[in-house]
Parts: structure tokens; sequence; C-alpha cells
């Protein structure tokens, strides 16, 4: 029954923390590239619905998986004609988007409430899926889960180890002295929003057609939101969102097990368990390391004339 | 019955919300001029939800088929508060003689509306307060939960059983007690795990929790949140017997662990509102259905059932209806050991807003 706990919990944290990973690791680019997005629960809505709609359509997951991405970078490129070509307030933008995302998906999604999908399917890995003990409960997941982690070193070695991620990350810190080296700072600034778009559809996806089958308005539940505060727990760090999500989901799903397993303590308390640990986590590592945000975070760069 | 607490976004962005959504779902629905009377119906959620919200729609269709001459004007995804009470106002503009406010939380708006515009009715389900024009209706569930822990505590293997719950408050508890007390007639070793999400709408969380009870050898799952589809799902793909609530066409997401569900059937009881109001009957009353009434039904069983269980079933129903038999009958024990029930005594069911504790043999925490 023991090893059932941990198993379980295992198995929740990485279930629930794998949208988060993905949001998170979304915004972490955008940001990187100076820009704030708080329609990021837009984002994964929009992701959620063009999937849940497509695998109806369609029958297939894939099919699902490759609309929500679409879907999301479209979403974002609507946010970044408003920041980055019309110079619009981001914090203001963000919001907008993120209703607007509440309302599309919710007025997009209503008919398809109810229907039935196979969603994602689990895959089981041919060794690791045979170890002893654990291996049978925790080695079965859809391709997300999988993909997850190779998705945030791909992320990690994009911004740190390529001449894209140095520009991307300059125009993040000083538009104009990136201007001045010859890059195009918008142009920078379109591509990490597409990216951006990318992964919070995924994420969204993996909500609706990976881990609940179902889809609901506003279904996101302020994961959106909860993303953007993990970029800042990550700071801004595409391997430290990893822990970050897994911690956050890790969160959400100890609680659940704890109750599922009876021990005494109070479903009030076990709710508030994941915020607690944020808040315990930034106390701790709040103000000890220094300030690790791009320097022209949430700035409009206003070109050079 | 239905809390005041909604998703994160209802509560915190009303406004906008309501712009975005109910005035575009609001305006293809409006009623001609024509009829005998217009009712308008305000949903919390989306009325495909196969749960809380479709249940009341559903009534509102069968009124309508029963009443040719009545005409519905129909809102979804209303927030509770101030857009409700546009919304009912807005209504009422377009002629709309009686009202349902079909959630808990819509009660104070409706009371403020129903205040400002004494000729329309309201009708207000699960309510506890009355005003001249605004009655209450809602429909005794524990005694139901009493029958289905029958069933459960016939069809598990493992003796353990499960329930995915929004919040800990009184009329869920109730229901919860009353399962495992039914559960318990018919097997001594039956136990029953509760695992609450703190929310009405999350199906990721819903999900996590259902596979948190599956994890622990649960292999009966029930669940008290706004849509039953995705914990019922999650238990039928993993092999385990589910347990419906609210709509009565829950069965088609789980058709072979499906053992029964309880289900709001609003129907014929929309239609008796829209006749009193019509020809001048209707009075303002605190209605609370039973099993024995046509708004509260008992799902047909699935296939994983046993007979004999089924046959016990509706031996008691009528034992339950005419009061020869209390799912709260002494004595109670909570499950930390107090004595909450005395033998020869009943905990009434006139008292379940205070019955704030689970019954010995559910494995969970109250409070």
């Amino acid at each position: 029954m023991i090893e059932s706990f941990f198993a379980g919990l295992i198995v929740g944290s990485i279930h629930s923390g794998t949208p988060l990973l993905y949001a998170t690791l979304g915004e972490a680019v955008e940001e990187r590239a100076g820009i704030v997005n708080l329609g990021l629960e837009g984002v994964m809505l929009i992701g959620a619905v063009s999937a849940f709609i497509t695998t109806v359509q369609t029958g297939s997951a894939f099919w699902g998986v490759m609309a929500a991405a679409a879907a999301g970078a479209l979403f974002n490129l609507l946010f970044g004609f408003l920041v980055i070509s019309r110079r619009a307030n981001q914090l203001a933008c963000g919001l907008a988007m993120m209703f607007f995302g509440v309302g599309l998906s919710a007025l997009l999604g209503a008919p398809y409430i109810g229907s039935r999908i196979v969603g994602l399917n689990e895959i089981r890995l041919p060794f690791l899926s045979d170890l002893p003990l654990v291996g049978s409960v925790v080695f079965h997941y859809d391709i997300l889960v999988y993909l997850a982690v190779p998705v945030a070193l791909l992320t990690w070695g994009a911004l740190f180890f390529t001449r894209w991620g140095l520009s991307l990350r300059a125009v993040g810190e000083n538009p104009l002295a990136a201007f001045a080296a010859g890059k195009n700072p918008h142009r920078i600034q379109y591509q990490a929003l597409i990216i951006a778009g990318i992964l919070g559809g995924i994420a969204g996806a993996h909500l609706s057609i990976g881990l609940a089958k179902t889809w609901a308005e506003w279904m996101t539940a302020g994961r959106g939101f909860i993303a953007v505060a993990l970029v800042i727990f990550s700071k801004w760090h595409p391997l430290r969102a990893i822990l970050g999500a897994l911690l956050f989901g890790g969160a959400i799903a100890l609680q659940l097990q704890m109750q599922a397993r009876g021990l005494p303590v109070s479903p009030f308390l076990l709710d508030m368990l994941p915020y607690l640990l944020s808040i315990g986590v930034l106390a701790v590592w709040g103000g000890s390391r220094r300030q690790a945000a791009p320097g022209s975070l949430g700035r409009v760069f206003q070109g050079t004339e | 019955m239905k809390s005041k607490n909604s998703p994160l976004g209802k509560k915190v962005f009303p406004v906008l919300l309501s712009l975005a959504l109910v005035g575009f779902l609001g305006s293809a629905r409006e009623a001609s001029a024509q009829a005998k009377l217009k009712v308008g119906i305000l949903h919390i959620g989306s009325i495909a939800d196969a749960g809380y919200n479709q249940a009341h729609a559903e009534g509102v269709q069968v009124m309508k088929k029963n009443l040719p001459e009545v005409e519905v004007i129909e809102v979804e995804n209303v927030p509770e508060g101030a857009d409700a009470e546009r919304v009912m106002e807005n209504m009422i503009k377009q002629g709309a003689k009686l009202i349902i406010p079909a959630s808990f939380g819509y009660l104070e708006p409706a009371l403020r509306v129903a205040k400002k515009y004494p000729e329309v009715k309201f009708v207000h389900p699960g309510g506890y307060r009355l005003a001249p024009n605004l009655g209450t209706y809602w429909a005794s569930t524990p005694e139901a939960f009493y029958l289905m822990g029958i069933a459960a505590g016939k069809t598990t293997k493992t003796n353990k059983m499960g329930y995915v719950v929004a919040l800990p408050i009184s009329f869920f508890l109730a229901n919860i007690n009353a399962f495992q007390i039914g559960a318990q007639s018919v097997n001594p070793r039956a136990e029953t795990r509760v695992v609450f999400t703190g929310t009405f709408l999350d199906p990721g969380k819903e999900a996590t929790a259902a596979n948190a009870l599956l994890d622990q050898g649960v292999d009966v799952v029930g669940v008290i949140v706004d849509s039953p589809i995705t914990v019922v799902q999650t238990a039928e793909k993993r092999g385990a017997y589910s347990i419906g609530y609210h709509f009565l066409g829950v069965q088609k997401f789980a058709p072979k662990g499906w053992i029964s569900g309880i289900a709001f059937t609003w129907g014929e009881l929309y239609t008796r509102f829209a006749k009193q109001v019509m020809d001048g009957t209707w009075k303002s009353e605190a209605l609370l259905g039973n099993l024995g009434g046509d708004f509260l039904t008992i799902a047909p069983f699935g296939p994983a059932v046993p007979a004999e269980a089924v046959k016990m079933i509706q031996e008691k129903k009528p034992d339950l209806i005419n009061g020869k038999l209390h799912p709260f009958q002494g004595p109670l024990k909570d499950n930390k050991g107090a004595e909450r029930v005395k033998a020869g005594e009943v905990w009434p069911m006139t008292n379940l807003g205070k019955m704030d504790w689970l019954v010995q043999g559910v494995i969970g925490q109250a409070r």
C-alpha cells in the first residue's frame, strides 16, 4: 500500500506537472525575449479546445496536438501584433487576450461538450515498464509526458547554446543594443511568441485530450497563471522549470493522494498545499540570489527613431 | 445542491465573462411574441455537461414538449451576482413571467429582482429562503445515495469504494454518509474513501483525484461535481465501476462499469410550475421531493450489478419513501469514534444542514 501511495504520487505529479511544464517553458521563452504574456491561460484554453474538437472530428489525437500547437501559435501572433507591432501595453493586452481566449474557447467548444474521445494513448516503454515494483505503475504515459523533459532540454539548448538563443536573450535584456548589433528585435520577438504559442497550445492539449479526455469551459482553472508564476520561480531557466512544474504538480497530486489514503489532515489545508509550498520555496530562495529577470522585460521596443 | 463557490474565474471576472458569453449565447434564444407564457431559465455552466446543468435543461425541454404554448428563454454560463440580475431583468423585459435561476448561487440576485418585479414568479432550486413571488424546490438525496450504497456494496470486489466530491459541505457529507451506511447494511467490510477537489469544475484535478482513489484499490467510484463525465470515464478506462449523479444520461460514458446513478428529472415539475403560473394557482412554497416523486430518479442499473441487489433496492425503496427505513438510523458513530446518533433515534432529514461529520467506515476528513 505504501508503494502504491508513492507510485501514485509519482504518476500524479507527472500528470499534473506536464501541462504546467509546457506552459512554463513557453512563457520562459517569451519573457527571455522581453515579453510578459498574461494571456497564457487563454492560449492554453485555445489549445485545449482545438485539440479536443480536432480529435472528435478526425478521431486522431495526433492531429489534435497539431491543431492545438497551430491554434496556440496563431493566438499568440494576435497578441504579438498588439504588443510588438502596435506597441500596446503588454499587461493589459495579456489580460484582454486571456478573456478573449476564455470566451472564444467556450464558444467553439460548446457543441462538443460531452463528446467522447479516445484521446492520447498511453505508451508502455519496452524495458522500463517491466521494472519490478514501480515500473508497471510509473512507466505508462502518453507521448506528451515522455516528450516534456526533452522539450525542456531542447529549449535550454536553444536559448543558451545557439546564436539565435543569444540574440533572443539580447533582445530581452537590451533591444537597442541587439538592434545595434544588427539583430531585428521585432522579428525575434515574433519568433519567441510563436514558440510560446505552440508550447502553450500543447499544454492545453495535454489537459483536454491527455489527462481529462473532456472539454469543459475554463478547464485550465488558473494553470496558466500558475505557469507565469513558475517562470519567476524557475528564474527564467528551462531546467529549473522542470523542477518547478514537478514540485507544483506534485503538490496537487500529494493533496489528492493524501485524501485518498485517508491521512488525517483537513481538506481545506490540503487545498492550500501547492500555494503554501510556493510561498515556502520563494521565502527560502527569494532574495538569496541575484535577480534573473531579463533587463527589458515588459518594456516596449520603440525602434530607433 | 450547488454551492456558492464557482470556478476561479466566474467569481473574479464576472463582468467581462458575461460580455463575452451571455450576450452572445443569449441573443440566439430569444422568444417570439405570441407565446401564452414565457419562461426564462439561467444556467451556471454549459447545458451539455451531462451533469447539473443538463438536468435542468432537459427539464425545460420536457416542459416545452408537454406545453407547446410555452416559450423559453434559455441562457447558459451566467456568472452568479450582478450579471445574473441583469440577465433576469432582460428576460422580464422580453415578457418572461416565470424565471428559473438554476443555480444555488443565484438566490440573492433572484431575491433582489423578485422584489422589483412582484408580478413575475421565481422558482429557485435548493434554496432556503422564500419571498411572496419566489418559491424553492429540491429533492432529498440521502435516501437515493443509501440505495446506491447497497448496489455498490454488493458489486465491489475489493470492498473499497471512493467518492470524488467538490467540497465538504453538509449536504454532500450527508450523501456520502448515507452511501456508506447503505453499503455497510449489505457488506460489513465495505469502506468509502472520499477526496475533495475544492471546486465544482476542474476536469484535470477530477481525473487525478479519481486516479488517486483507484491507486488505493478502490473499484467503485462515485462523483459529486457539476459534470460527472471525467470521473466516470477515468474509472471506466481503468476497469472500475462507477456511479453517476445529476443527469440520467451518464451511463454512455461508462457502459461496462456502470452501476447506477442518481438523477434529477425536472420536466414534470417544471410543467406543473408553468401550468400553475398560467392558470393563476401558483403560490410560493418550499418543495422537497423524494424518491416517491417524479423529479428524483434512480438511473437504470448496469450489467455488473447482481440481480439480488436490484431486488433488494426495489424492496427498500418504498420503505425509504414512507419513512419505515431511515438512512440515518442510530446508533451511528462518526469516523473519529464519537457517537453522533443514539440507538433508537434518527438524524432528522430537516437537520441535514448541520451534518458536519463523516460516518464510521468513511475514510476522509469532514473539515
